[in-house]
């Protein structure tokens, strides 16, 4: 269980990425603001506790793996590696220009630490299934006899909500179960909203969790903006699941509850917010008054 | 200069060796495999129709099945290749690149993951299964991509070959089969390298092409049953061989186009964007020469027999030669 000394540090930090993240995106004069700021408290407990990572190592081979399936959310992911050391702060002023290393949706290439180029929706998760497998392949874990190897890596992906009417997402959410994927775990942004509108009007998919229960996976639900609740609950996933055999193992869904644009109050639950950057006066008033 | 290979001695007899290019693939798959532990494989419900059921057998936990689900087979590969395995994932080419090609265009080919895009039963010698199984824009599709290499072998042996030198380069690759048995036109000792056309029919030495045939796939058997015909009534011709049509091998198409002067492609594809059309664009800023296009114009397949498929699409070794004749006339 983490301490609230560490907590309290660690919503500092949250209110740093979300000044960080606001700035870039008025500077850059585009992107998407809600589920960037919605983000910001998960990728601080990310990023500043619960990753096996090496941030002057982007490459390590024994690093657990990011996937932002929900690429166009990318600028809370550079705000948090740059705070995190992967490169200068100063560096998220160039975001979304030409030559940048942070290109307005993640280039895997260009920037050490982003491990997939996303932004069309859907195959995030997909990607992230290949890496477990990977993993269970080196591990042993995916031959017939079942040995009670550790679980080495995590393979996190982070997906939205809207992400969820693709297809392709729920090839991936088959193929997981199959292969009794334990050393995966997805995280969904539920924060209500799509480009056209709220998910509950322009495609509505609740029940989320009654969705991957039944497709075998195992599903917690918890507070987005709760950093205490969710690294708690995300130790004690992977405690239980280490101690459970392979063939009995099942991937992982965490259902964040968010609130789009979390942090600024005057665009908290415009779903207009999704898919637009504040201009440099409005990147000020929120930096002031954030919360 | 352009040198002949030792292809298939039997080649022209009414008795030629006949194998599926998916034979070709599953011997290849298994000699990459046991030559290196990270060739990984999958397959969307098609193991044993696309040639790789015998790598399932020998390397159950490197084989994955993700059931009929083709977006899902290359974007699992592209993760399975970031974490260091080298996937190769087939289904049929309607499919696959058919229904998944944006999934390849970003996860394979923008964020440069090598994966092996194996596309089964392409054109329309697929046969009986009919029209929304042949698969006739593949080529166009994979060769606009950036950073894809398309591969197209002409029979099991080289496809074997194709597979094998795929797996040891880092890059995307595509490679086309077909369904049917079809003519062994090479041998074991035939050179292959990715990236290099070969001639496999020339006239007799010192005597200069009067017209160019560049084929690919298992066709190229008509195009040089094409070429026999020809040259035994007096014209000389030579068959190129493209096995590989993205990075094409400019050089030896110049030389051809230099020497003959007149030119016909012949693919088992639309004209539209294949191979023709790939050849002609190479020539275009350079040396431009009278060509003519031997594959569908512009239509789906249906039900029928291979042979009288190629028939009815004019795609036959009679079709070849009447193309030839009429390319021939516009020298000048």
């Amino acid at each position: 269980m983490i301490n609230e000394d560490r907590v309290t540090e660690l919503k500092k930090i949250s209110n740093e990425i979300r000044k960080s993240l606001i700035s870039a995106l008025a500077e850059a004069g585009s992107g998407h603001t809600a589920g960037a700021l919605d983000m910001a408290d998960i990728f601080t407990a990310l990023y500043f506790h619960l990753l096996k990572h090496n941030p002057k190592d982007p490459l390590w081979a024994d690093r657990d793996r990011l996937v932002l399936s929900n690429g166009h959310i990318c600028t809370v992911q550079y705000s948090a590696m740059a705070h995190a050391g992967y490169f200068p702060v100063s560096e998220l002023k160039t975001l979304r220009k030409f030559g940048s290393r942070l290109q307005g949706h993640p280039w895997r290439e260009f920037l050490p630490g982003i491990e997939t180029s996303s932004g069309p929706l859907g195959s995030g998760l997909s990607q992230a299934v290949g890496m477990a497998i990977a993993g269970q392949i080196d591990t042993g874990n995916r031959r017939a006899i079942s040995s009670r190897r550790p679980v080495q890596k995590t393979i996190y992906c982070l997906m939205s909500d809207g992400e969820l009417n693709e297809g392709n997402t729920w090839e991936a959410v088959m193929l997981a179960a199959k292969e009794k994927l334990g050393n995966l775990i997805a995280i969904i942004d539920k924060n209500g909203i799509q480009i056209d509108g709220f998910t509950k009007d322009i495609m509505p998919t609740d029940s989320v969790a009654d969705k991957f229960r039944s497709f075998n996976w195992y599903v917690e639900e918890v507070d987005g903006h709760d950093i205490k609740a969710f690294i708690d609950l995300v130790e004690k996933i992977k405690t239980a699941v280490a101690s459970v055999a392979p063939e009995m193992r099942k991937p992982v869904a965490i259902i964040a509850k968010t609130i789009p644009s979390k942090g600024v109050p005057e665009w908290e639950g415009k779903y207009e917010w999704h898919g637009k950057a504040p201009t440099k006066a409005e990147a000020e008033m929120a930096i002031k008054n954030l919360r | 200069m352009h040198e002949i290979i030792s292809l298939n001695e039997k080649l022209f007899e009414t008795d030629v060796e006949k194998e599926t290019t998916r034979k070709g693939v599953g011997e290849g798959l298994l000699l990459a495999g046991e030559a290196d532990p990270r060739v990984v494989v999958l397959t969307a419900d098609l193991a044993d129709s696309t040639g790789v059921g015998e790598f399932r057998n020998k390397y159950p936990e490197r084989f994955i099945d993700v059931g009929v689900a083709e977006q899902n087979l290359v974007t699992v590969a592209s993760g399975l290749a970031s974490a260091g395995k080298i996937p190769f994932a087939s289904s049929y080419a309607v499919f696959n690149p058919g229904r998944n090609w944006e999934q390849i265009r970003t996860t394979i080919c923008y964020n440069n993951q090598p994966v092996k895009i194996i596309g089964s039963h392409g054109g329309v010698t697929v046969g009986a299964d009919g029209a929304s199984h042949q698969m006739l824009e593949d080529i166009a599709l994979m060769r606009v991509l950036p950073r894809m290499i398309v591969l197209s072998p002409c029979d099991a042996i080289e496809m074997k070959k194709a597979i094998i030198e795929s797996a040891k380069i880092e890059s995307p690759v595509y490679i086309r089969t077909d369904r049917d048995k079809t003519p062994i036109i090479t041998s074991q000792a035939t050179p292959f390298e990715i990236g290099k056309a070969r001639i496999f029919f020339k006239p007799k030495v010192g005597v200069r092409a009067d017209v160019g045939i560049i084929a690919t796939g298992p066709l190229l058997y008509e195009a040089l049953l094409a070429a026999k015909e020809l040259s035994e009534k007096g014209k000389n011709v030579k068959v190129l061989n493209i096995s590989t049509i993205k990075p094409l091998d400019k050089d030896a198409i110049l030389l051809l186009a230099h020497e003959a002067k007149a030119l016909v492609t012949v693919e088992n594809h639309q004209i539209a964007g294949g191979l023709g059309s790939a050849v002609a664009e190479c020539l275009a800023t350079e040396y431009p020469v009278p060509m003519e296009f031997i594959g569908v114009h512009d239509s789906f397949g249906q039900s029928g027999t291979p042979a009288e498929l190629i028939k009815h699409y004019g795609m036959t070794k009679k079709d070849i030669i009447q193309a030839v004749n009429k390319v021939v006339l516009r020298k000048n």
